[in-house]
């Protein structure tokens, strides 16, 4: 792996830097907070005529595929709202996978404008984990197709213009041979949304099938083998979509308020010793989670799949980030509790909002559990324990 | 990895695994030397491999991480960290011996500054005929005959106090602190990977005795809390190899690097070398930490080579400073451009 980034990659960067600066406002942030959807379809938009979205499909195009680690890394760094564009470009990559020429023209090209999102529909409210006994059942009829079930944590559902649903299509063969994937459009007759609200500001969806009847050009990948189509997700979702550096704007947060506020015994917190001690470990696990992540994207980038390096990277990001926001919050004391729009909240509030939103990380895109599985099992060779 | 230094990972992973390895670590002691192996591997030209082309070296600081990385992997009683970081100095104010080159003669870095006339605990204290330090602006060159008794230790290190004497000042002000940093980063830098080398074979190590010891009729590996305990390693491992790489890259480069802390950008050598320490060192603890408790009572006992294993994982990790210390450093440097 390179630690120098190519040329073109670093004029890459560079452009999602000066546009994070043109484009990201004050108003866009506190918008995705207020809401709890992480999305914002204008700013999407711009950043696809500036042309720094085709770029981040895995796989599409000429560009320099480190390119897709660099977009979203930059955009995380700077706390924009990226939830709905990273699932949206999961999607394109899948598409550019395994999608029909259908699907490129009916899709792909729509989100590569910006003006479109997509969600995931893989879970139900009784299987999350054991992903594939999911229920949710597509019945062929005629040259149509008959879908019913329960999707949970459909984030971004109530922005999406089409679905990726998991279903059942064969309950007669082993559990992870029965499954077909579709690209469901949303404004299809008998989908149902219901927001899920959290503890974070986060808005997620609960969404409901009720004889939703889709044509056969809407399914992506062959009948039954909807389980191929979930490892390219899982493959290209891990590690390198952004979520491997949450730390690095709760760090930039807790600088302002550790130069500004007076501590106990020194002058200000940044001259605490156990402050100082805690700001150099998380800016250590920010380097090891970005080269982790980089590392994924290297594998990406020439052609493999980084299915365990992802889960390496997954692991390692959320897990310390869950661990940096918990030494600042009780760094802060009573005002680590305070949120945002709080008078005296410490980090204006951006200590508290992370210490919500962390738990979540550790679940969310497979649980730190699922990736250890793997890594045992893909990595160390260990026998499957389940 | 480019294909010259894939043909060094080889030729060095065999010299380590056939020269020494765990076997050699326990014959060893109490010293903490092989004599043998060091005449083996001088006779391969490796004590003078850090030192420049003209002097019959050429190694970069990336090639060097990479040997000693298998000098961990096989925890090799050799001071090859210290001989190439103190011949590298020694070459750049014109005092290489042809001695120190051809490894006659082991130089050594007193890493710690210098109290009051005695140099504490010194990694290759019991075994170097040259020793770098550093007393208060003076560079010294310690020339003697070293004790060769070394103290009692949990690393099983050549480790000795030598007092100041018989030194000659080789370079003063900032000269002598720059030169002295410069060659202690890239001690960091080099032990860091001896650190990963540890890491790695003990994690190698363990998941073999979990496959292989049966307890309930099964593997002890096929458990999910064993198979969970295990997982967290591997990722460890390679995030503190990148990081340890990217420190010799940063380290190998003419131009000096940048340290933007907010975006997380950082390409200054001395922040690099530092992070690794601190992280390779916690790396290295938590891998041999469960590495001997997966092993069982065995781990605890001295047949089985994964306690050498956990001893020196905590012996170079805090033998320069306590992690926390390391991190105050690294924080001043982090925070030099926020400070008043």
């Amino acid at each position: 792996m390179d630690f120098e980034l190519s040329e073109k990659a670093i004029d890459f960067r560079s452009q999602v830097k000066k546009f994070i600066e043109n484009n990201l406002t004050s108003e866009i942030i506190s918008n995705m907070h207020k809401t709890g959807t992480f999305n914002d379809k204008s700013f999407n938009e711009a950043l696809a005529s500036e042309g720094l979205l085709a770029g981040a499909v895995p796989g599409y195009g000429d560009r320099d595929p480190v390119e897709l680690y660099l977009l979203f890394n930059e955009l995380e760094k700077a706390g924009a709202p990226y939830d709905g564009l990273a699932v949206t470009m999961l999607v394109a990559g899948i598409i550019n996978a395994v999608g029909t020429e259908f699907h490129h023209e009916e899709i792909l090209k729509k989100l590569l404008t910006g003006k479109h999102n997509c969600c995931l529909g893989y879970s139900e409210p009784d299987y999350g984990s054991d992903v594939a006994s999911i229920t949710t059942k597509a019945e062929k009829v005629g040259d149509k197709w008959i879908i019913n079930g329960q999707k949970m944590w459909t984030t971004m559902a109530h922005e999406s213009d089409w679905v990726l649903l998991l279903t059942r299509t064969n309950s007669e063969v082993p559990k992870h041979k029965g499954m077909t994937m579709f690209m469901v459009p949303m404004a299809t007759p008998g989908i149902e949304i219901q927001p899920v609200p959290t503890m974070a500001s986060e808005r997620t969806n609960a969404t409901f099938y009720d004889n939703v009847e889709v044509e056969d050009q809407w399914r992506l990948g062959e009948v039954d083998d909807g389980w191929s189509v979930m490892g390219i997700a899982l493959a290209l979702e891990r590690g390198v979509m952004g979520g491997t550096n949450p730390a690095v704007p709760l760090l930039k947060h807790v600088l302002n308020w550790a130069e500004t506020t007076p501590s106990k015994n020194e002058s200000l917190m940044i001259n605490n010793t156990l402050m100082r001690e805690r700001i150099a470990r998380t800016a250590i696990i920010n380097q090891v989670g970005q080269l982790l992540t980089l590392r994924a994207a290297w594998i990406a980038a020439t052609g493999g799949m980084p299915g365990v390096e992802g889960s390496m990277a997954k692991i390692y990001a959320s897990e310390e980030y869950q661990k940096v926001v918990g030494w600042f919050q009780q760094m802060a004391g009573a005002e680590g509790l305070l949120s945002f729009g709080a008078e005296d909240a410490a980090a204006s509030g951006w200590i508290d909002y992370d210490a919500r939103h962390a738990p979540v990380t550790t679940i969310y895109g497979g649980t730190s559990e699922i990736n250890r599985n793997n890594i045992a099992e893909r990595h160390l060779g260990l026998p499957r324990s389940r | 990895m480019s294909a010259d230094q894939e043909a060094i990972k080889d030729v060095f992973s065999s010299f380590f695994v056939e020269q020494t390895g765990p076997e050699s670590a326990r014959n060893s002691m109490p010293l903490g030397f092989d004599v043998k192996a060091w005449k083996r591997i001088s006779e391969t030209g490796a004590p003078g491999m850090g030192v420049s082309p003209p002097a019959g070296g050429g190694a970069s600081l990336s090639d060097l991480v990479i040997v000693a990385e298998e000098a961990g992997s096989q925890i090799a009683p050799l001071p090859i960290v210290d001989h190439v970081v103190a011949s590298r100095v020694l070459e750049k104010l014109d005092l290489l011996e042809e001695e120190v080159l051809t490894g006659t003669l082991v130089a050594g870095l007193v890493v710690r500054p210098v109290e009051n006339g005695v140099a504490k605990s010194v990694p290759t204290g019991a075994i170097a005929n040259r020793l770098i330090a550093l007393n208060e602006d003076k560079l010294l060159l310690i020339t003697e005959d070293p004790p060769n008794e070394s103290l009692p230790n949990h690393g099983d290190l050549p480790i000795a106090h030598r007092e100041i004497k018989n030194a000659n000042v080789i370079a003063e002000g900032t000269e002598a602190t720059e030169i002295f940093d410069r060659a202690l980063n890239e001690w960091k830098t080099l032990i860091s990977a001896f650190l990963v080398g540890i890491t790695r074979s003990s994690i190698e190590m363990t998941v073999d005795y979990v496959k292989d010891r049966h307890q309930f009729g099964k593997p002890i590996g096929s458990f999910q809390s064993v198979q969970h305990g295990l997982a967290d390693l591997p990722g460890l491992c390679d995030g503190a190899r990148l990081l340890v790489n990217k420190a010799a890259w940063s380290g190998d480069r003419e131009m000096s690097g940048e340290i933007k802390l907010t975006d997380n950008e950082i390409s200054d050598f001395a922040t690099l070398a530092s992070m690794s320490l601190v992280f390779a060192g916690e790396t290295s603890l938590q891998a041999t930490d469960r590495g001997l408790h997966y092993h069982g009572g065995y781990g605890f006992s001295e047949e089985y080579d994964i306690q050498l294993f956990y001893r020196r994982a905590r012996a170079w990790s805090q033998i320069l400073n306590s992690p926390s210390e390391e991190c105050l450093h690294l924080a001043d440097l982090l925070l030099k451009d926020s400070e008043d």
